[in-house]
């Protein structure tokens, strides 16, 4: 189902400078750096070390959400042998509006501003871990079924729990409403330090149980049959994969809300970036290639536009037009 | 033709529990449209009628809110669950419906432009411009489409649920910044609450699509067996895939303007009458219209009558059935999607 042939191991030897993956990670890496550095010491209204803490804050939280979305997205793509899916699309965003619905509903919009974010965040993070290994294990656990299938069910279970949240939200006063259409949005902006700390070390988890799996990935690539060929226990390393993809959007979107096509755009260009289709490669390119998202988006949003849009409406708008694109240019493979 | 077109997966025993099947859709359907006369928070019973009611407005009543909302109800059943058929068989899935190919979103859309740049439009214009919308939308996933193999069941509809959430996040992003977004959900959520005379009528509209539909329920049958299959048999592919993306669109945009998203009911309805009597269009389309009404009236009873005096939305009802029953579906023996 992938669009372009992988290249064997064996390929021929790069030409050119350029043509290494190492060269051009490296240079992905000084752009961020330089980036960083720009929105870190530039344009300091007042005190520097001040102005430190707070803009340390915004790029360790895009940081966070860069590595669990590129990671995730890329592992998502490999297992389910097809690049236009999102991990996002198993329904974690209804989960998550529908926990500060009910949060809203029953205790008022007053409460959900000054509940604790700790309880609200570690909530959203069990309730969403726990639907998507349950499904999981319900769909994977007994007869052999195809992950599209399981990816289905996940789907129309979220569309269940939209309806509940709607017909919810439909009952609020428009005040309220506000309050909650504003959590709708993911904000990257003044995230709360202990749940930055706290969703940082489930990202880095997942990325210490990824990292040893990256040469499987590459033999995930080649498919389910040539993979279990080649000695793969498919179905325990998918469900180990799976387990961790979740972990990390959920711990994500509990930090900073919805994220949906963010991933589609960075995984995407990676593949094209990278110069090889070693997840060795691509996984640390496409979080690289997240951080420049984000670091370069907040920096022209607010040096330039000065805050006349919120960054990640901008970048799923954006990711929605390049998801059409990108189907209508190569078909739906 | 239909010698072609008969499933094979029906077995011949089938035929007296079809006769059953058929009589009791026709009871529950004339049963259920009765209720839906006399149910609601004024008193409108058949004594009231003959007496004059408390108030003397139980005829009034009637004729102005009861009539056209259980007209709209058994219209728009039956021409979303035609609409779901016909999709079904232009992208020969199981698993489709304008609601899993991004077809409402597109329609959505369109809402929105015309809100934004003609917010006094006549409700007409708005449906006409929804249904260019959804007509797009079409367009967009049937391209999309040609590109999965046939065998591939269950991704269809996941590629169409993806297409359909990049569309509802640009229709998100423009409503959030325009200060829309309460009222575009007011018409995005399906609900019958405001159905009334003068604001049901352009469901006609989607009910002569429906009869088109019936009219020309062969050539679907024979488009279900594939293109090269349809043009073998001297159909003119393209003018057959045309009609029936117009008779999808121009149905959906019908029933979003009056009545708002209905989700599942064109992908759940299709496939029971499928699994009764099989697959010839021209047989099953009868079966499809009676059956999708008899869900959307006994919904719509439901949700009148759960938290009397108040109503939940059409919607959410149909959203907790129709999800049930679609995973019941896709997770039943023999399904395919496997």
């Amino acid at each position: 189902m992938l669009t372009e042939q992988a290249p064997l191991a064996v390929a021929t030897p790069p030409r050119t400078l350029w043509s290494r993956p190492g060269v051009r990670m490296a240079a992905l890496a000084a752009v961020v750096l330089a980036l960083v550095a720009l929105f870190l010491f530039t344009d300091v209204p007042g005190s520097l070390l001040f102005a430190l803490k707070v803009r340390g804050l915004s790029v360790t939280a895009m940081l966070v959400v860069a590595t669990a979305v590129g990671v995730s997205t890329v592992v998502f793509h490999t297992i389910t042998q097809n690049r236009i899916l999102t991990p996002s699309i198993m329904g974690f965003d209804a989960f998550y509006m529908l926990i500060s619905t009910i949060v809203v509903f029953f205790f008022g919009a007053t409460s959900f501003l000054t509940l604790d974010p700790l309880i609200l965040w570690g909530v959203q993070v069990v309730v969403m871990v726990a639907f998507s290994v349950l499904l999981f294990t319900w769909l994977f656990g007994g007869k052999r079924r195809s992950i599209h299938l399981m990816l289905l069910v996940g789907i129309v279970l979220g569309t269940f729990f939209r309806s509940f949240t709607e017909w919810m939200q439909r009952m609020l006063d428009p005040v309220a409403f506000q309050v909650l259409s504003d959590a709708g949005f993911a904000s990257l902006t003044r995230p709360d330090e202990t749940l930055l700390l706290l969703t940082a070390i489930l990202v880095a988890l997942g990325c210490a149980a990824a990292i040893p799996l990256s040469a499987t990935l590459d033999v995930l690539t080649l498919g389910e049959p040539a993979a279990v060929g080649l000695g793969v226990d498919h179905r325990r390393t998918v469900m180990i994969l799976f387990g961790i993809v979740s972990v990390m959007i959920a711990a994500s979107t509990a930090l900073v809300g919805p994220v949906l096509f963010f991933g589609l755009i960075v995984a995407n260009l990676a593949y094209a970036y990278a110069g090889s289709f070693r997840h060795a490669w691509t996984l640390p390119t496409a979080v690289l290639l997240g951080m420049v998202c984000l670091v370069g988006g907040q920096l022209v949003i607010e040096r330039l536009f000065a805050f006349s849009a919120t960054l990640s409406t901008v970048i799923e708008f954006a990711g929605g037009l390049f998801f059409l694109y990108l189907v209508l240019r190569k078909g739906a493979r | 033709m239909t010698a072609i077109a008969t499933s094979t997966g029906v077995p011949v025993q089938a035929r007296p529990r079809r006769a059953w099947a058929g009589a009791l859709i026709g009871v529950a359907l004339l049963v259920l449209s009765v209720a839906s006369l006399f149910i609601g928070v004024s008193d409108v019973s058949p004594l009231a009628l003959v007496t004059g009611g408390p108030d003397g407005r139980a005829a009034f009543l009637l004729i102005v809110s009861r009539i056209p909302r259980t007209l709209a109800l058994l219209l728009v059943g039956a021409t979303l669950a035609i609409a779901g058929l016909i999709m079904q068989m232009l992208v020969r899935n199981r698993f489709v419906e304008p609601g899993t190919t991004g077809v409402s979103e597109f329609a959505t859309l369109g809402m929105l432009v015309t809100m934004v740049l003609w917010p006094g439009m006549a409700l007409l214009g708005k449906m006409g411009v929804a249904a260019g919308f959804a007509l797009l939308g079409t367009w967009v996933f049937l391209r999309i489409i040609r590109a999965v193999p046939v065998r591939q069941l269950v991704l269809v509809p996941l590629v169409g649920i993806m297409l359909g959430g990049v569309v509802a996040a640009v229709t998100t992003f423009f409503a959030y910044r325009l200060d829309l977004l309460q009222s575009l959900g007011q018409w995005a959520q399906g609900s019958f609450a405001g159905v009334m005379q003068g604001r049901y009528e352009f469901l006609w509209v989607a009910g002569l699509m429906g009869v088109i539909a019936w009219i020309a329920a062969d050539r679907f049958s024979v488009i279900g067996l594939g293109e090269e299959f349809a043009t073998n048999l001297g159909l003119d592919y393209r003018r057959v895939v045309a009609i029936g993306m117009v008779i999808i669109a121009v149905t959906t945009a019908a029933v979003l303007v009056t009545a708002g998203m209905i989700p599942f009911l064109g992908l759940v309805v299709p496939n029971i009458v499928s699994l009764i009597i099989g697959d010839n269009v021209r047989r099953s389309i009868p079966w499809v219209a009676g059956l999708g009404a008899v869900f959307v009236v006994a919904c719509d009873i439901l949700a009148r009558v759960l938290r009397f005096p108040y109503e939940i939305p059409l919607s959410v009802i149909v959203g907790i059935v129709g999800a049930a029953l679609f995973l019941w579906l896709l997770l039943r023996k023999g399904s395919r999607a496997h």
